[in-house]
């Protein structure tokens, strides 16, 4: 196992974290949104990590296995006179918890942070390895 | 004669490839740092390093395959193939988590830092060797 090998494993995490960005922003996005005429609001998302091995036991890397629907009840708001609102005046919202996904989002960034700078280090120590004997 | 002038600096690649391993350990630990179940893992310097020296002597049994008796006769690596594996140990949990995940993320960070100055020191070490080499053979 060479010092290379920390690309790899710290890119798949970064692949794995900017992915988790983007379902964090999805689900910002949707945290809003109104349920149409069949009743079904947006669910939020959340993505499943799973250790990928590497070769060696001592490098292991992160994929996604799976993007897992949150099943928490929608959130229904009294609004007779919304366009969309049903039947007994309710009107269907997503079930995303704006607080959590920011918590989720600062999470993912701090990281991605970290990721990075163990690729820069390492960049940093290979060019260093590369100078030896000179 | 060359053996004995090089004894040191094989001492050095020898730290050097085992802090690389770490180095690359750490990475995979900060990598997971938010992977469910993951257990985090550490090399034990001390215990890989006298492996590494006492494993020297025993290279004469790797050898690569000749297919032609004209062939020079080549010696493996002592730091190749399973022997990465050794000395890899379990990182004691220092915060319980719920997803059962023990990397603790400010210590992976502290034990990247060090690493990569000792991985650093240990470059040095080599290059000043070298040096020293280089000038006792041009013996001015």
């Amino acid at each position: 196992m060479s010092m290379f090998s920390i690309f790899n494993v710290s890119g798949s995490a970064i692949s794995a974290q900017s992915q988790r960005l983007n379902v964090v922003a999805s689900n910002l996005a949707n945290a809003d949104a109104v349920a149409g005429p069949d009743g079904q609001g947006y669910k939020g998302r959340q993505l499943v990590f799973e250790t990928l091995p590497m070769g060696s036991a001592a490098s292991s890397g992160v994929r996604v296995t799976a993007v897992k629907e949150n099943n928490d009840p929608l959130r229904r708001v009294h609004n007779p006179n919304h366009p969309s609102a049903d039947a007994e005046g309710y009107v269907t919202h997503s079930n995303v918890n704006p607080v959590e996904e920011m918590v989720n989002m600062i999470s993912a960034s701090r990281s991605y942070q970290n990721n990075v700078e163990v690729m820069n280090t390492a960049k940093a120590l290979l060019l260093k390895t590369l100078q030896m004997g000179q | 004669m060359l053996a004995n002038l090089t004894a040191g600096l094989d001492f050095h690649s020898k730290a050097l490839v085992l802090r690389a391993q770490r180095q690359g350990v750490i990475a995979s630990n900060i990598a997971n740092a938010d992977t469910p179940g993951f257990a985090a893992r550490d090399i034990n310097f001390k215990e890989s390093m006298s492996a590494a020296n006492s494993s020297s002597l025993a290279l004469d049994g790797l050898r690569g395959s000749s297919t032609n008796p004209a062939h020079m006769a080549t010696t493996g690596s002592s730091l190749g193939g399973t022997d990465s594996d050794r000395g890899l140990v379990y990182a004691a949990q220092s915060q319980p988590s719920m997803d059962g995940n023990s990397v603790d993320l400010d210590r992976e960070r502290a034990n990247f830092a060090d690493n990569s100055v000792r991985y650093e020191a240990t470059l040095r070490f080599i290059n000043g060797y070298s040096k020293t080499i280089l000038s006792a053979i041009q013996g001015q």
